[in-house]
């Protein structure tokens, strides 16, 4: 079965993609089926390793939560935005990562740049510091705490890494 | 109510559009205008799905569909050649 | 047609526009590139994702059964917006762009 599906969840949102662009019926949820498994198995040198999921419900609160914080943050930025911009406080900081896999890294740096005011800009050669610019940031500490403790630690926990 | 909000809506878009042509022609560096051709893609996504909705026809999803795709790729492949000098090494 | 609907896609196609104007007046109106880089990333991506909601709400309603087509458009965009954004920063890096001068902190080299 693990050779057969190296990637379980890949094959299912390629199936559900497929089922989505073309309706739902039979004959398209077979012929999504078979690209499910073959497109996979065909691409598998060019994937890196994917951690395992470990928790799938702390997954699913992930996902809300940084839902609900875009929402939030585009009110913030249009405010920002629309302010005078002479009042706004830019910044480069630079964030220690917890994090050691790279798709979580990924994952963690999307997620910055989806969320208030802030876009990641670099990571180290090492992995260890996540370069990210601020849009109009208070105080360095409590930026770095704030995205540690929102994003950081479910995704740790989440893969557990 | 939909025969109001559709031309505000597109009124909107269109003034978004012009902002990024604005910023396009205006440049000053090389990035800024890739970041306002990336901007410009993504509206027009916005205007062909309103598009859509206004003559009640889906066969625009799909053009918003491959504008996203390619969008995506060569604001990629611009970002590439700035800092690399090469866009496959 | 039904006035609740008709009301909910007006107000999603309203919202998107708004948003996808004001990422956009950002992109034209903030003073260096790295500010710029903030607008579309944020605000346009909403902006897409709101008319597209009135599109999802408008067939669904008209064809009476759930269609969720579009919701692949704000996905790919949710996914490829980041990736793009953080490219296009790692370039102004390269370029070593001029930044605002009372920006804290500073860009690394490339």
């Amino acid at each position: 079965m693990r050779k057969l599906l190296p990637f379980p969840l890949l094959s299912l949102f390629l199936w559900l993609t497929w089922l989505l662009l073309n309706g739902f019926s039979w004959g398209h949820g077979l012929l999504g089926l078979m690209l499910a498994v073959v497109l996979p198995l065909g691409t598998r040198p060019f994937w890196p390793n994917v951690p395992h999921l470990r928790n799938f419900p702390k997954l699913v609160r992930f996902v809300l939560v940084v839902h609900w914080d875009i929402l939030t943050a585009n009110l913030a930025v249009a405010r920002l935005i629309l302010g005078s911009p002479r009042k706004l406080r830019p910044a480069f900081v630079e964030l220690p990562l917890e994090l050691e896999d790279d798709f979580a890294i990924t994952l963690l740096a999307s997620t910055i740049s989806l969320t208030p005011g802030t876009v990641s800009a670099d990571v180290s050669e090492d992995r260890r510091t996540l370069l990210i610019h601020a849009l109009d940031m208070d105080d360095e500490a409590e930026l770095v705490a704030q995205i540690k403790q929102r994003y950081e630690r479910p995704l740790k926990e989440i893969f557990e890494c | 109510m939909l025969e109001i909000a559709l031309p505000i809506g597109f009124g909107l878009i269109v003034v978004a559009l012009v902002l990024n042509l604005y910023r396009l022609l205006r440049g000053p560096t090389l990035p800024d205008r890739a970041l306002a051709l990336d901007t410009m893609y993504i509206n027009a996504i916005a205007l062909i799905v309103l598009y859509g909705i206004a003559n009640n026809s889906k066969l625009y999803f799909e053009a918003g569909m491959l504008i996203a795709l390619i969008g995506f790729v060569s604001t990629v492949a611009v970002a590439k050649y700035m800092t690399r000098g090469d866009i496959i090494e | 047609m039904d006035t609740l609907v008709e009301f909910l896609v007006s107000a999603a196609i309203l919202v998107g526009g708004v948003f996808a104007l004001v990422g956009s007046f950002g992109l034209a109106r903030l003073p260096d590139f790295y500010l710029r880089l903030h607008g579309p990333t944020k605000a346009s991506t909403l902006g897409v994702g709101g008319t597209i909601f009135a599109s999802l709400l408008f067939f669904s309603w008209q064809e009476q059964s759930l269609r969720l087509q579009e919701l692949l458009i704000v996905l790919f965009l949710f996914i490829t917006a980041p990736v793009s954004a953080h490219m296009l920063a790692k370039a102004a890096m390269h370029r070593q762009l001029r930044r605002r001068e009372d920006t804290r902190g500073r860009p690394w080299k490339q």
